[in-house]
């Protein structure tokens, strides 16, 4: 194998890494003030529908990925009104809304496009186009003969959609926010002790819903990625599964943002090297393509099994707070 | 607070639930542009409407009855067993194993096979996460949700490894054999004009009888007033002496079981050999299931029998109204789920008031006047 391949895996890695960093960064901001979230997938699908629906038909990306957050953003609503509002069981409004969105964004498709459930594919202006970064090479002609740091360059830092480069920034941005900030501090308090935060004379319900429909944003964001930036359009059940990989993500992370980069990575590179190879060979040993694609959950499953540190959620994660009258 | 009278607990608030639910359905197929009211006749037709329509949906209704009634009894112990597809996977897996190992000389002998073999695989693959709930306490939704992703993976691996007929491009087995086939529809109730044409069978039965077996044992056993005590309060169990670590895996063990039962109606009784993903979903409607269905059987049989009827109607209306998706249903499903569970307190607390309005008006009419 040599580095130019090496490079590719790591590239693809970074793009499949990229809506799962965002989901998982979702969960992060939802479940840290105490909001379980295993809808990820459907707010993430939604978002995926609408923003290659609406950009189809506008014609602009960035319009399209509007819509898809303002999608995501309805549904992180109706967890909100469910779990925060009504005290429903956060896990069921949750089960709810994946299904809401897996059945509502075909049958909107159809409804629009009628093409058995997806959007048309897009033009080249309806989606999100790579950025070249200043004297990148572009032709893989070119990169062949670049040296090491400039294919690194090349093949690996350049060439990406916005979006990619945006939710890297997230990931400081989330961090700087929860932790050195006074909303990130309250909001970290939400999630552990809602009483303390209610004595303070801060508003729980405030700051869950705040939380709650960050999340929606930044599902809104990932969904939109999957249809316009590393597809071309919206197919049934195009998430496939992210939204919990994403979960899984960011419990292997221990709900800390740093750490849900390198989860995310982790994984995306999994997906990666899954696509590039059918079946690994490993000396005698043939690894079949269908354990690297559960290996994430297969992972999760042994860090909840406490076998490589232990993972605890937010302490009042899944509760609904009820005012002492 | 004063309690409300039950049956408005157990049927007023529910039914209300499913009311909204189809209310805001008909809404979106009114958005869409067709009539909600011609939309629903079309269901109700292709459900009811013929003997064929009645065999689909009591065919559908089998499975639900099975993944509703696993889900139901975990809800007993306050477990929410999201596992149920993976659960029900690996019971298809077990009955394709038995069936095809073994050359079973009459269906009777191979049903009981299937079963013990449908109920043991599925119950091991829901004994790790229960194991690891009651050890270690890592959330069983989690790890049920893991586990049915890394059950579908394992059965498309041994289903293109394994068990695909040589030369066959297609990823599932052999058939079954023509002894181990069960009676039909048409077999056993030919007279009501049932005929081979649908997938109705005998399981419908066995469905019948393992509600009957969980309301004995919720409601008529130790075991069943143990895990009810433990959903209740697990401290106040615990206090009581109860272990529940017993409780969690018995629970889940059941549960799965249960789950695992749903692929003897496919995999035995319709499809005759193991097939990708002939689950379709029917894990997780056993969820609105036991939601709407409130964890009690009699419950469950209603609900599985309505979303049996939503998924052959759907099946109908997607056929003449094609503006319409049959994903159609999975949103119906979703709202009942929304509405019967996660909503449950928009509903309850108006209601509650209600009554409690009334109730202080009937106090004060009987009071006797001070004067007087």
């Amino acid at each position: 194998m040599d580095f130019l391949t090496i490079l590719q895996i790591l590239d693809s890695t970074v793009r499949l890494a990229t809506p799962l960093l965002l989901a998982c960064l979702a969960g992060l901001w939802s479940e840290r003030a105490g909001i379980f979230d295993i809808g990820l997938e459907g707010k993430m699908l939604v978002a995926a529908f609408f923003a290659a629906a609406i950009a189809y038909t506008s014609g602009s990306v960035w319009v399209g990925l509007l819509a898809g957050i303002a999608a995501s953003m309805v549904l992180a609503l109706l967890h909100g009104l469910a779990s925060i509002t009504f005290r429903g069981n956060q896990l069921i409004s949750g089960v709810a809304i994946n299904f809401l969105a897996a059945g509502l964004a075909v049958v909107i498709a159809q409804t629009w496009f009628a093409q058995g459930g997806r959007t048309p594919q897009l033009s080249s202006d309806a989606r999100f186009a790579n950025i070249e970064l200043p004297g990148a090479a572009t032709r893989i002609r070119d990169i062949a003969q670049q040296g090491p740091l400039g294919q690194t360059y090349s093949e690996l830092i350049s060439g990406h959609s916005i979006l990619v480069y945006l939710a890297l920034a997230c990931v400081p941005l989330t961090w700087w926010v929860l932790y050195r900030t006074r909303f990130g501090l309250r909001l970290r308090a939400v999630g552990e002790n809602p009483a303390a935060v209610d004595t303070a004379g801060v508003s729980v319900v405030g700051l869950r819903f705040a939380a709650v429909l960050i999340a929606g944003v930044l599902c809104g964001i990932a969904g939109a990625y999957l249809s316009t930036a590393l597809s071309s359009g919206f197919v049934k059940d195009m998430s496939a599964g992210r939204g919990f990989i994403a979960l899984a993500a960011l419990i292997f992370a221990k709900w800390r943002p740093w750490y849900a980069l390198s989860a995310c990575l982790l994984f995306g590179f999994f997906d990666a090297v899954g696509n590039r190879y059918q079946n690994i060979q490993l000396g005698e040993f043939i690894v079949p393509v269908q354990f690297m694609q559960a290996l994430p959950y297969i992972l999760v499953v042994i860090v909840l099994a406490g076998l490589v540190g232990k993972a605890i959620p937010p302490r009042a994660g899944g509760e609904p707070y009820v005012k002492e009258r | 607070m004063d309690k409300m009278p039950k049956w408005a607990d157990v049927v007023l608030i529910p039914l209300i639930s499913v009311v909204l639910a189809l209310l805001v359905s008909g809404l979106v197929v009114a958005i869409i542009g067709e009539s909600p009211l011609r939309a629903m006749q079309i269901m109700v037709r292709g459900a009811f409407g013929s003997a064929y329509g009645w065999g689909y949906t009591l065919y559908y209704a089998t499975n639900f009855i099975f993944t509703g009634l696993a889900v139901a009894v975990a809800f007993h112990a306050r477990l929410f067993n999201i596992g149920g597809e993976g659960q029900a996977a690996l019971g298809g897996l077990g009955v394709a194993v038995i069936l095809l190992a073994v050359d079973w000389p009459h269906w009777s002998l191979a049903l009981a096979a299937a079963m013990g073999f449908a109920m043991l695989f599925a119950a091991a693959w829901a004994a790790l996460p229960a194991y690891l709930q009651a050890k270690r306490g890592s959330h069983i939704v989690i790890t049920t949700i893991m586990f049915n992703y890394i059950a579908s993976a394992l059965l498309v691996y041994l289903l293109v490894n394994v068990f695909r007929v040589e030369g066959s491009m297609s990823p599932e087995s052999a058939r079954f054999a023509e002894n181990t086939h069960l009676p039909g529809g048409g077999d056993f109730a030919g007279f009501l004009g049932f005929s081979a044409t649908t997938p109705l069978n005998i399981s419908i039965f066995l469905a019948l009888i393992a509600c009957v077996l969980v309301w004995l044992l919720i409601w008529r056993t130790r075991l069943g007033y143990e895990i009810r005590a433990f959903g209740q309060s697990e401290t106040a169990a615990v206090y009581a002496g109860i272990n529940p670590f017993k409780i969690i895996m018995i629970t889940m063990l059941i549960s799965g079981a249960l789950a695992g039962m749903m692929a003897i109606n496919v995999v035995m009784g319709e499809a005759e050999r193991l097939v990708l993903d002939f689950t379709e979903g029917a894990g997780f409607v056993g969820i609105a299931v036991a939601l709407m269905g409130r964890s009690h059987p009699v419950g469950v049989v209603l609900a599985a029998l309505l979303f049996g009827a939503l998924y052959q109607g759907g099946a109908e209306l997607q056929f003449e109204m094609p503006a319409i998706s049959r994903e159609m249903i999975v949103v119906i499903q979703a709202l009942v789920i929304l509405f019967t569970g996660a909503l449950d307190n928009m509903v309850r607390m108006p209601v509650q008031k209600l009554f409690l309005a009334l109730k202080r008006r009937r106090d004060h009419a009987a009071r006797p006047t001070p004067e007087a």
